[in-house]
C-alpha cells in the first residue's frame, strides 16, 4: 500500500469561523493504481493532496505513505521522507524561474543528494522529449514543456506516490494527453497516482474516480 | 547540484535587488573606512604640525639664546667668587673684599673645564686714598681673562697693560683727565689709556690698573680678593645654585654671589619665553584635540546612522526578495528542502552581497582618503570582509527566518 488515509478530517480557521473542508475521508492507494479525485471547488481536493503529501497536518485522521506516518516524523525527517517518497505536480508548474530545465529537474536532489541524480535527470529529460531544451529557462518554454519539466522533476527521486493537482489545467488537449500518458506510465511502473481534476475526460483515464462533496465523508471501495 | 548553485543563479536573475544590497553595504563600509581614515589623517596632521611648531620653537629659542648671550656680554660680569671667610656685610659696606685668596685659583678654575661660568677674571680691589688728588677711590687690579678651554669664546675684556690706567666716569670728569695724560697714583706714574662712560655705580669712582702692579702697590703679591665671571646660558632659574655647586667642588674655600640682578631677569625672561613657546605648542595640541573631538563626535553619529540605514535597507531588500520568492519557497519545501536549507538560500545571498559590498566599500574608503595611509587602512580589511557580511546577514536574519518558516501548503494553495 503506497497511500492509506483513514478518517481524515481537516478544518481551516476562516475569517468567519472554522471551515471544515475534509470530513472523515478514507482511501487507500496501492502500487500501480491511478486514482482521480473530482469535486466542486472548495470541497477539499487540494487540501487532501497537501495532507496526503505530508505538507499539511490534518486536524484528525491518519495518513500512511509506504506504511509510515509522515506526521509522526520531525520536520526535517518529514521533509527528507517527502523528498524520497512523494512527487508533486501542480497546475501552475512552480518551476524555479532562474534555473534551466536540467537544474529544475535536479532540484529535488538538493533535498536528497545522490550520485545518480544527474544521469537520472538527463534520462527523464530525454524521456519527456525535452533534450533540446535542456539549457532553457522556464520562460523560454511552452506551457506543455513546462509541465513536462515539472513532471520530470517530480519523478527524479523515484517516488512511490505522485500527487497531481490539476496538472492539465493550463494545457491544450495534446499536451494534456502527453502528461496523462506519463502519469499512466508511472502507475503501470508500480507507482501510485492521486490526481485532482475537474475534467471528467481526464478523470476517465484513472483506474478509479472519487467524487468529493463539501463536508461529506468519502470512502473508496 | 548544490544549494550554492541556486544562490548564484538567483543573484544573476535578480540583479537589481542584489546590486542595491551590495551598494548599501559598500556605502556603509566605505563611510566607516573613510571616517576612521580621516580621523587617523587628522592625527598624522597634528603630529606633523606639532613637530613643525616644536622645530620652529627650537630655532627661535636658539636665536633667543644667542641674543641673550650677547646681551649678557654687554652687561658685563655677574658672578663674583670670594674667599669663603669673606663677610658679605663688610663687602657691601666697604665696596671691596677684605679677605684674600691665591691668584692661582683662577687658573685652577679655568683648567677644571668648568661648565657653568665663562670669562674668568681674577681681580684685586681695594679702597685707597689718592693722596695726589686728595680723595678716596676704588683701585682695581685686573689681568687678562684666564682662558677657559671648554668655552672657546673671545675675551670679554682686554687687560690693562702695565703703566696704564683706566678711569671711571666720575674720576676723569671731576679731575679733567684725558686719554694720554700722565698721572701719579700712590707714588707711581700711569698713563691714562681709557676713560669709561658713566655706569651709575661704583665703577664710576674706580681706577683699573694691571694686576701685578696693584698687588705690588697694595703689598698683596700672588693674592686676589675676587674672581669675576659670567654665568653660562643655563636654562634653569636656579643658575646660581648650579654654579655654586660646581665652583664649591673645584674651589671648596670660596663663596659665590651674583651681583647683576638683570642677568636673573634675563634668564627668567628666557625661561618665560620657553614657557610661552611650550604654551603655544600646548595650545595648538589642544586646538587639534578639540577638532578631533568634534570629528569624533561627528563620526560617532554618522557611522552608526549609516550602518543602521544600510541594515534597514538590506532588511527591506531581503524582505522584498522573500516576497518575490514565495512560490519558489513553497515548491522547494514541497520537494523536501529543510528549513535550514531555505535559511541558507537567503542568508548565503546576503553574505555574498556583504562580502562584495565590503570589498567595494573598503576600496572606496581608501580612494577617498590618501593612498599613503594604506598600511593603516589595511586594519579595516577584516571589518570589510568579515564584519560587513556578518552584519548584512544579521540585518537579513528576520526576513530569512520568515522565509524558512513559510508554510508550503498555504503558498501552494494560494500561488
Amino acid at each position: 500500500m503506497n497511500l492509506s488515509i483513514q478518517n481524515l478530517s481537516h478544518t481551516y480557521c476562516g475569517p468567519s469561523g472554522p471551515v471544515k473542508v475534509l470530513n472523515e475521508l478514507s482511501l487507500s492507494l496501492e502500487s500501480g493504481r491511478f486514482i482521480a479525485v473530482q469535486g466542486p471547488s472548495g470541497c477539499g481536493k487540494t487540501t487532501l493532496l497537501l495532507a496526503a503529501g505530508g505538507l499539511l497536518r490534518p486536524t484528525s485522521g491518519e495518513i500512511l505513505i509506504a506504511g509510515e506516518n509522515p506526521y509522526a516524523l520531525s520536520s526535517g525527517a518529514r521533509a527528507k521522507f517527502r523528498a524520497a517518497q512523494v512527487g508533486f505536480v501542480f497546475q501552475q508548474f512552480h518551476l524555479i524561474p532562474y534555473l534551466n530545465v536540467l537544474e529544475n529537474v535536479l532540484a529535488p536532489s538538493l533535498a536528497l543528494p545522490g550520485k545518480s541524480a544527474h544521469s537520472r535527470a538527463r534520462e527523464l529529460i530525454e524521456q519527456f522529449g525535452l533534450a533540446h531544451r535542456i539549457r532553457h529557462i522556464p520562460s523560454e518554454l511552452s506551457t506543455g514543456e513546462r509541465q513536462r519539466v515539472a513532471l520530470a522533476r517530480a519523478l527524479l527521486n523515484r517516488p512511490k506516490l505522485l500527487l497531481a493537482d490539476e496538472p492539465t489545467g493550463n494545457l491544450d488537449s495534446d499536451n494534456a494527453s502527453i502528461v496523462l500518458d506519463h502519469l499512466a506510465a508511472f502507475s503501470s511502473g508500480g507507482g501510485s497516482v492521486l490526481l485532482v481534476t475537474h475534467d471528467p475526460l481526464i478523470a476517465g483515464r484513472a483506474h478509479q474516480i472519487i467524487k468529493m462533496q463539501p463536508g461529506k465523508p468519502v470512502l473508496n471501495p | 547540484m548544490h544549494t550554492t548553485r541556486l544562490i548564484f543563479s538567483e543573484i544573476l536573475h535578480r540583479k537589481l535587488n542584489f546590486l542595491l544590497a551590495t551598494l548599501s553595504v559598500a556605502t556603509a563600509v566605505g563611510c566607516v573606512v573613510a571616517q576612521l581614515s580621516l580621523l587617523h589623517r587628522h592625527d598624522l596632521a597634528t603630529e606633523k604640525i606639532v613637530a613643525e611648531k616644536e622645530a620652529e620653537t627650537r630655532a627661535k629659542m636658539a636665536k633667543l639664546e644667542d641674543d641673550y648671550r650677547k646681551i649678557t656680554l654687554r652687561m658685563g660680569f655677574n658672578i663674583l667668587i670670594l674667599p669663603k671667610d669673606q663677610n658679605l656685610g663688610d663687602l657691601y659696606a666697604d665696596d671691596f673684599a677684605s679677605k684674600m685668596m691665591p691668584e692661582e685659583y683662577a687658573t685652577r678654575l679655568a683648567r677644571s673645564r668648568v661648565a657653568t661660568i665663562n670669562h674668568i677674571v681674577p681681580s684685586l680691589q681695594q679702597k685707597v686714598r689718592w693722596e695726589e688728588m686728595g680723595r678716596s677711590i676704588l683701585l682695581m687690579g685686573i689681568r687678562g681673562e684666564v682662558y677657559v678651554q671648554s668655552a672657546g669664546q673671545k675675551p670679554l675684556i682686554n687687560p690693562v697693560s702695565p703703566g696704564s690706567i683706566v678711569l671711571g666716569y666720575e674720576l676723569h670728569q671731576s679731575l679733567k683727565f684725558s686719554v694720554g695724560d700722565k698721572i701719579k697714583l700712590m707714588g707711581r706714574e700711569f698713563t691714562v689709556s681709557k676713560l669709561n662712560p658713566a655706569r651709575g655705580n661704583k665703577d664710576d669712582i674706580t681706577a683699573w690698573i694691571n694686576l701685578p702692579e696693584a698687588q705690588e702697590m697694595l703689598g698683596k703679591q700672588g693674592l686676589i680678593n675676587g674672581i669675576l665671571a659670567l654665568d653660562c646660558t643655563c636654562d634653569t632659574l636656579d643658575r646660581v645654585g648650579l654654579i655654586r655647586t660646581e665652583i664649591e667642588r673645584i674651589l671648596p674655600d670660596t663663596q659665590i654671589i651674583e651681583f647683576q640682578s638683570q642677568a636673573l631677569a634675563r634668564a627668567e625672561a628666557r625661561h618665560r619665553a620657553g614657557e610661552e613657546a611650550q604654551a603655544e605648542i600646548d595650545s595648538e595640541i589642544q586646538n587639534r584635540a578639540k577638532l578631533r573631538q568634534t570629528r569624533e563626535a561627528f563620526a560617532a553619529i554618522l557611522i552608526p546612522l549609516v550602518i543602521l540605514g544600510a541594515a534597514i535597507w538590506i532588511a527591506m531588500l531581503a524582505l522584498g526578495n522573500v516576497r518575490d520568492r514565495r512560490s519558489e519557497i513553497g515548491i522547494l519545501r514541497a520537494l523536501g528542502l529543510r528549513t535550514g536549507q531555505i535559511l541558507f538560500l537567503f542568508l548565503g545571498r546576503v553574505l555574498i552581497a556583504g562580502f562584495l559590498g565590503g570589498c567595494a566599500g573598503f576600496v572606496a574608503g581608501i580612494l577617498t582618503t590618501e593612498p599613503l595611509m594604506i598600511s593603516y587602512q589595511l586594519r579595516f580589511l577584516p571589518l570589510a570582509i568579515i564584519a560587513a557580511p556578518l552584519l548584512a546577514a544579521l540585518a537579513s536574519w528576520l526576513p530569512a527566518i520568515w522565509a524558512a518558516q513559510q508554510d508550503p501548503a498555504k503558498i501552494l494553495v494560494t500561488e
